[in-house]
């Protein structure tokens, strides 16, 4: 049905319903006849922080815009007497019959669809109705989004997103909104909701939709051409979608952006009313220290204001005019609020990778990044070159330390009293949360970090280390036997303390070996590496930092003259050696000469 | 099924301690008595300072000054038997309802009965900061937005505790240096932190994190570091009458009020407790509280105080970073402002 022809453009009745006041404080539309081609109605729904309400009603009604006024019927009569009062007034602002509303109920709709119909009752001329709350702030003078709709009369600027394929929720439902049944409130009977929900999807439950109506979400703040909204008001099965609606999901989100893709002839998806929402679905509170920001989007309504945020509400509405008018109509862009609000809502969600902190404690394999950044761990490479972290130091970009997990003092680079960031030197606090001692030193340090490894030292992170991306872990294995080669320890400790390690090492090869491993790892046993010791070693470098030239001097190598004649020993007093890999036999044969 | 009956046994005992706390607290209200009782004019919205003090006449002007400025409409505060003048002071403040008790801070759960007693009698409703004098809370967006906001935004995600990390600042030259001022801010002297210095692992009886370090694990604490004092701290909660700190502000009952972190790797919001306690008034407080041995665990952190100060009298090192504000804090991983932006 037609109702656009029976809205002859009358400006001169218009204006006379409109405050003199509000008139002059209206330059762009007493100077630009396309504008007085829109007479806008605001249907505002509100529920508490009436006297804000009251001062939202006003700047709209001075605008030029006529206002109906929904007031939640939970709303303490005190305060809407107050408000009725501080309104009064006004002629172009009226209040209409009160219902009891609930968060992500059908009431919503039916709130809005009472106020509407006696909104476009009472001031049948009216050519486009925006829906707000009380909370909702125009940024810009209500002159200017006249203009702005004057620019396109004919379209809905109502954000409606197919169900099927977008993801508008965040994290909510999608198409299930629609197929399955919701009877009861998701706020107050949270389990019983979510019962309900299993329930159904075990049963394959679907409900059939009405015919000819395709779902569409969006924000609940739109503003529709009369005729549209007449036309959803009017519609012939109206009862048959509001039977439908009832039983969906957050109602007031579907109902008129499914509607107005039946009735509209053309839709603007958007919203102009800035609002985003939080991970958990409640809407973001603008605060004074946001002004810059709302007034560079040009939106021309945002919501939702804190209700104690003064420097907003005396700030706006303000133009984003220059003076000459031509700047009235522009185009509203909220990408750079809206990037602050996605940013907050990833912290939110993902955090800062490698922080563990009083409100963010991941639990294991939770942790969105274990480390905030690459680490390199070169394990047994310090047994066989005595002076391997200041060679290592000198060749790559990095800051290389001792043996940060060893069981003295923490081997910070250079053995500074205190380490970086003032993490403290002692064992005993590393112990006490090794895997935040080693996070914190990486987030707090700007270069990469490198450390010594060896059985000997803390084995708590190894799970930890070969789990995480960031980590590159070089490994020479059985490389602890060099130190205790040169021992003077008798060679029945000297056993013990060789069967212990071999242990640990053995332990660790199970994590190296898992199938959960995320970590760049490189192992030799220490049979390879002395293979070529040259070319092991700059392939652990490079690994370490791909950047790296290790050159042609290798760091001084402890003597290993013997070892396959100590291996043996070892071997004879009943220690298999399992890390070390095949030494003696090929010591025997190709190389006795270098070695023995 | 026999891991659910632990369970509920577990917990049948949690509510048990509660339920003692609360008990205790109200039987010791007879320990304090009122000196100027103006509760009557806290409105049903106003926010809360609830504070036990002893000395630190130095120190007020400046401490009701911040959180006057933050936003605290009304301040509750348990004078235990002061003698610097302190008491008159605080009197005449005409957003001060002071109490006054001679009885022993230590057997009280260190003022904590007597605390508990008025955030039952006065809390319930309210957000309730509970702080000492020498803290001050730093919280995200605090240069732009009064406490207020961050409550309501608070109650409006349905979060009813907030915790803020207690962060040990110091100077950068020997503690009694620079003499500190009575009203000056304390923050100009005792300029510096630790940055990344801190260890945390989780209770699992009362679900709470359990945060230690800072400078004072690496220098008083340098031989025993995890004798050293607990920094997690949830000061501000919306009170319930049968909410009770557990001990000191570290932790309350129920538990779910100390689950202030996310374990799925995101950031809740959190704030620092800035420590103005090492600061020159500082040797003196240490001579005379070993004198009264009313503090925890024997006094053992003033005593590992004032042996540390007889050697090293300096919390600075090479490491420590100076403070700026809050998002410093924030960059650093200190506290987060979750998704409040």
């Amino acid at each position: 049905m037609n109702v656009r022809g029976t809205l002859a453009p009358d400006a001169a009745t218009w204006n006379a319903r409109v405050p003199a006041a509000a008139r002059n404080h209206n330059p762009v539309a007493n100077n630009s006849g396309a504008s007085d081609a829109v007479r806008l109605g605001v249907v505002m729904l509100c529920h508490a922080a009436l006297d804000l309400a009251a001062r939202m009603a006003r700047i709209w009604a001075s605008g030029g815009a006529v206002v109906m006024i929904h007031v939640d019927s939970k709303a303490s009569k005190n305060d809407v007497a107050k408000m009725r009062s501080a309104l009064a007034d006004l002629d172009t602002v009226r209040f209409s019959h009160r219902i009891a509303c609930t968060w992500g109920d059908m009431s919503l709709v039916h709130a809005t669809q009472n106020a509407a119909r006696q909104l476009l009752d009472e001031w049948p001329d009216t050519t486009h109705v925006y829906l707000a709350s009380g909370a909702c702030l125009p940024l810009r003078p209500v002159s200017e989004l006249r203009a702005y709709l004057a620019q396109d009369p004919t379209a809905d600027h109502i954000e409606s997103v197919d169900a099927r394929e977008g993801r508008w929720t965040a994290g909510g439902f999608d198409m299930e909104r629609f197929l399955l049944w919701f009877p009861v409130d998701w706020r107050r009977r949270r389990i019983l909701f979510d019962r309900l929900v299993q329930v159904q999807r075990r049963l394959r439950i679907r409900r059939r939709l009405p015919a000819g109506l395709s779902p569409h979400l969006g924000s609940q703040w739109w503003c529709l051409t009369a005729s549209t909204l007449r036309a959803i008001l009017d519609d012939p099965r109206r009862s048959t979608f509001e039977a439908f609606f009832r039983f969906s999901w957050i109602p007031d989100e579907s109902y008129f952006q499914s509607l107005a893709r039946i009735h509209s002839i053309r839709i603007e998806n958007h919203s102009l009313t800035l609002a985003k929402f939080d991970p958990f679905g409640r809407p973001y509170l603008l605060y004074d220290d946001h002004l810059q920001l709302l007034a560079e989007s040009r939106c021309f309504v945002a919501r939702k204001i804190w209700a104690d945020a003064r420097g907003l509400y005396a700030h706006f509405p303000a133009t984003t005019d220059a003076g000459d008018g031509r700047d009235a109509a522009t185009q509203p862009d909220s990408s750079l609020m809206a990037s602050v609000f996605d940013r907050a809502v990833a912290r939110r969600r993902l955090g800062r990778p490698g922080l563990y902190m009083q409100s963010r404690f991941p639990a294991k394999d939770r942790e969105n990044g274990k480390t905030s950044a690459p680490y390199a761990v070169f394990q047994g490479f310090s047994d066989l070159f005595p002076q391997f972290e200041d060679w290592l130091a000198t060749r790559i970009d990095a800051d290389v330390h001792g043996h940060l997990l060893g069981p003295g003092e923490v081997e910070f680079s250079g053995r500074p009293e205190v380490g970086p960031g003032a993490l403290s030197t002692h064992p005993v606090l590393r112990d006490h949360d090794p895997q935040g001692f080693l996070s914190a030193l990486i987030r707090i340090t700007r270069r990469m970090q490198a450390f010594q490894f060896s059985p000997r030292d803390n084995q708590a992170l190894n799970w930890f280390i070969v789990t995480d991306p960031n980590a590159r872990l070089m490994v020479v294995t059985g490389a602890w036997v060099v130190p205790l080669l040169q021992s003077d320890m008798p060679f029945d400790d000297i056993r013990r303390v060789a069967a212990q390690l071999q242990r640990i090492e053995l332990d660790q090869q199970t994590a190296l070996r898992s199938v959960w491993v995320k970590a760049q790892v490189r192992s030799w046993d220490l049979s390879e590496f002395l293979d070529d010791p040259e070319r092991a070693l700059k392939t652990a470098v490079q690994m370490a930092d791909p950047r790296a030239e290790p050159g042609e001097d290798l760091p001084v190598m402890r003597d290993v003259a013997g070892l396959p004649d100590f291996l043996r020993r070892l071997r004879n007093a009943g220690l298999h050696q399992r890390v070390t890999g095949l030494f003696h036999e090929r010591s025997d044969s190709s190389k006795g000469g270098g070695l023995g | 099924m026999i891991a659910r009956i632990r369970a509920a046994l577990k917990q049948l005992r949690r509510r048990a301690e509660r339920q003692r706390l609360l008990a205790r607290a109200i039987r010791r209200r007879r320990q304090i008595t009122i000196v100027r009782d103006r509760t009557g004019g806290i409105g049903p919205r106003d926010l809360l300072v609830f504070t036990t003090l002893r000395n630190e006449a130095a120190r007020l002007p400046y401490f009701l000054d911040y959180y006057r400025k933050i936003g605290i409409d009304h301040f509750l505060i348990v004078d235990n038997a002061s003698t610097d003048g302190g008491s008159d002071f605080l009197a005449q403040q005409p957003d001060v309802s002071l109490w006054r008790t001679q009885a022993s801070y230590k057997a009280a759960r260190f003022g904590m009965d007597w605390l508990g007693w008025l955030l039952f009698r006065h809390g319930h409703g309210h957000w309730c900061l509970t702080v000492d004098p020498d803290e001050f809370l730093v919280y995200p967006h605090c240069d732009a937005r009064p406490l207020r906001a961050l409550t309501d935004w608070l109650e409006s995600s349905g979060t009813r505790s907030f915790p803020a990390m207690l962060l040990d600042m110091y100077p950068d030259d020997a503690l009694d240096a620079k003499p500190y001022a009575p009203g000056e801010d304390p923050f100009s002297i005792a300029r510096w932190f630790d940055p990344a210095n801190y260890t945390i692992r989780k209770n699992r009886t009362y679900d709470n994190l359990w945060i230690q370090g800072g400078p004072r694990s690496r220098t008083f604490f340098a031989d025993d570091p995890l004798a050293g004092p607990a920094l997690n701290k949830i000061p501000l909660v919306k009170w319930n009458r049968r909410y009770a700190y557990v001990s000191s502000t570290h932790m309350l009952l129920p538990r779910g009020l100390n689950r202030t972190y996310d374990e799925e790797g995101g950031e809740m919001a959190s704030g620092c407790l800035l420590h103005a306690k090492f600061l020159s008034t500082f040797g003196a407080k240490a001579t005379e509280e070993l004198d009264r041995r009313q503090h925890y665990a024997n006094s053992r952190e003033y005593r590992a105080y004032q042996a540390g100060l007889m050697g090293r009298s300096r919390l600075w090192c090479a490491q420590s970073q100076e403070y700026r504000d809050w998002h410093q804090l924030e960059d650093l991983g200190l506290m987060s402002r979750g998704h409040w932006a």
